[in-house]
């Protein structure tokens, strides 16, 4: 069995993509993922998910090449600052007791 | 040599030389996974030796590396279950499990001396080793779940049986023979042991590897 693990670099921080173990099952995956990931301490946890449990998804159709879709060049923050004022909920922003 | 060097001294002896025989798995073991794993082990026996040849060194008014590599080989005082250079799987699952149990059983007994160094290192040490037994215990209920397995474990055992009773002192031996019956399922029989203080053969060899790179240099050369 495959396991993909994922490790922790402190705590409080994303579970990011460490790769995966080759084991006969759960037991074995823990201990090598344990001796692969973490025995140099340069993990606070790891998670193990079996290669079966993962979905991938990877077709994404763009037939019309729809680029209005993508946001580069605008200032999200300048333009949600617009919205709130027009809706008058700029004292529920986010931050908003620090302005 | 107080007693207490001389435990220190076979403590140590045993986790150094069983590092050592278990990283010649390095490189060549069934498969890549096992091989990281137990070369993690053999390091972690490494450091434990290290541990117990500092305590040593500092009553004896000597270091561990010379502890370590500036004896002669009949001077070590390592059981002769770590000696033996068993390159063959089963084999090395069935010493690493008999070593493991017997090393817990040890352990245990250390833990409650009233030589607070003694017992405080012992503690520390055994919270490594237990991950080590969790890597023996998933062999052995591998091994045990197919015929071919379980065949080559007894044989196994029944072949370094006598040493790893010669792990033990002698009041201590029935917990491992107890431990390692109901474990195993079966009866083992009531052999003589093979005690620290005679040394296998294959120490020598080991011994002339081990040391080469130290002995080439001048004595007091800086690593």
């Amino acid at each position: 069995m495959v396991f993909e693990v994922f490790r922790q670099e402190r705590k409080g921080q994303p579970f990011q993509h460490a790769g995966s173990v080759t084991a006969p099952d759960g037991t074995f995956a823990e201990i090598y993922a344990r001796e692969q990931y973490a025995r140099r301490q340069e993990s606070v946890a790891l998670w193990l998910v079996p290669r079966d449990a993962v979905s991938e998804i990877d077709e994404f159709p763009d037939e019309f090449e729809m680029k209005y879709r993508r946001v580069d060049g605008y200032s999200i923050k300048a333009r949600l600052h617009e919205a709130r004022e027009r809706a008058g909920t700029l004292d529920m922003a986010p931050g908003a007791a620090n302005e | 040599m107080s007693d207490r060097t001389d435990l220190l001294l076979a403590l140590a002896d045993d986790e150094l030389i069983l590092g050592w025989r278990n990283s010649e798995w390095t490189g060549i073991a069934p498969f890549l996974e096992e091989d990281v794993a137990f070369s993690s082990i053999a390091q972690n026996e490494i450091g434990h030796a290290r541990a117990l040849y500092e305590l040593a060194a500092a009553e004896l008014g000597t270091t561990a590396d010379e502890l370590a590599f500036d004896r002669r080989p009949e001077e070590y005082r390592s059981a002769p279950l770590v000696e033996l250079r068993r390159l063959e799987w089963a084999r090395t699952i069935a010493r690493h499990w008999l070593y493991e149990t017997a090393d817990e059983i040890r352990l245990a007994a250390l833990k409650a001396s009233d030589d607070q160094e003694i017992a405080g290192l012992a503690a520390k040490i055994d919270r490594e080793e237990a991950y080590h037994r969790m890597h023996a215990e998933m062999w052995i209920d591998r091994l045990l779940a197919t015929d071919e397995g379980h065949t080559r474990l007894d044989e196994a055992i029944d072949e370094l049986w006598p040493y790893a009773l010669g792990v033990l002192d002698e009041e201590l031996r029935p917990e491992l023979k107890a431990r390692a019956q109901e474990r195993l399922g079966r009866a083992l029989p009531d052999v003589e042991a093979k005690p620290r203080g005679v040394h296998e053969a294959e120490l020598g060899e080991l011994w002339e590897e081990m040391t080469s790179v130290r002995r080439s240099a001048p004595p007091g050369a800086q690593w």
